[in-house]
């Protein structure tokens, strides 16, 4: 108790919490949520728009550089949304040993597919 | 005193079973299990893309899954679950601005999410239906 009088208000907010990044996840989760509104809803749109296209005007289409980029964005955004969201509902709901294997599962697994998308939209571009 | 507490069943809220659904829990899982959803459409996204950087064939056969009968019955579940997520996402993008709490704004706001997503979800497969 004494000890806790002698630091300073904002000393103790400091300490306060093991991680002391409470926030972080939720914060994160909005700004991948407000990157993700024009993002999907552009991705939607143009397949919307390739639908009778074959597969030589898909890549024409997949190589501009405007194209790559949002792709890349998309993945990014997308990915780090699904890791954030998915470690919610773990936690929620699994409460056994397999807890702490599903978590990492989600994070590698994210990790795994948002880079496999990156290199995939990447060779696309400048493949030959 | 112990060993009587520990005898005891600690008390359980109740389950979610016996709760009359509404709109408000209703939409509250409806974007946890659409979220979960498209999770798993994330997987098809990064296989689709894989594909398309391999060649034309690997690409044709993906495309052709997607094509298919049951293909195109999912992609449309999932393109309503995608507009459920987005504008119930939009909806908790709101509430995060202290605005829209109160109970008459909550149920406007899950009924109107609930008619765009039809609204769009229709609007994103009209060129399809009208095209086959």
């Amino acid at each position: 108790m004494d000890r806790q009088r002698t630091r300073s208000p904002l000393a103790r907010a400091r300490g306060f919490g093991s991680a002391k990044h409470g926030a972080e996840h939720w914060w994160m989760q909005r700004v991948s949520a407000v990157a993700l509104v024009p993002l999907t809803l552009w991705f939607v749109a143009s397949i919307i728009a390739h639908t009778g296209s074959d597969y030589a005007t898909f890549i024409v289409w997949l190589r501009t550089p405007l194209i790559s980029i949002l792709m890349v964005l998309l993945l990014i955004a997308l990915f780090y949304h699904t890791a954030l969201g998915l470690q919610v509902v773990i936690e929620d709901y699994v409460h056994s040993g397999v807890k702490f294997a599903a978590l990492v599962a989600v994070r590698l697994g994210c990790f795994a597919l948002a880079t496999s998308g990156i290199v995939a939209a990447l060779r696309i571009r400048f493949g030959g | 005193m112990s060993n009587q507490a520990a005898e005891r069943p600690r008390p359980l809220s109740p389950n979610i079973q016996i709760y009359r659904p509404q709109l408000t829990s209703v939409l509250s899982i409806v974007n946890r299990v659409t979220g979960a959803l498209l999770s798993v459409c994330g997987i098809v996204l990064v296989v689709w893309l894989v594909a398309a950087a391999t060649g034309p064939h690997v690409y044709a056969l993906v495309q052709g899954t997607i094509a298919s009968w049951i293909g195109q019955i999912a992609l449309f579940g999932v393109t309503f679950a995608f507009f459920l997520h987005l504008c119930g996402g939009i909806r908790h993008l709101v509430w995060d601005t202290v605005h829209g709490f109160e109970l008459r704004s909550i149920y406007a706001s899950g009924w109107a999410i609930v008619a765009a997503s039809v609204v769009l979800t229709l609007a994103a497969w009209l060129p399809r239906l009208f095209a086959g």
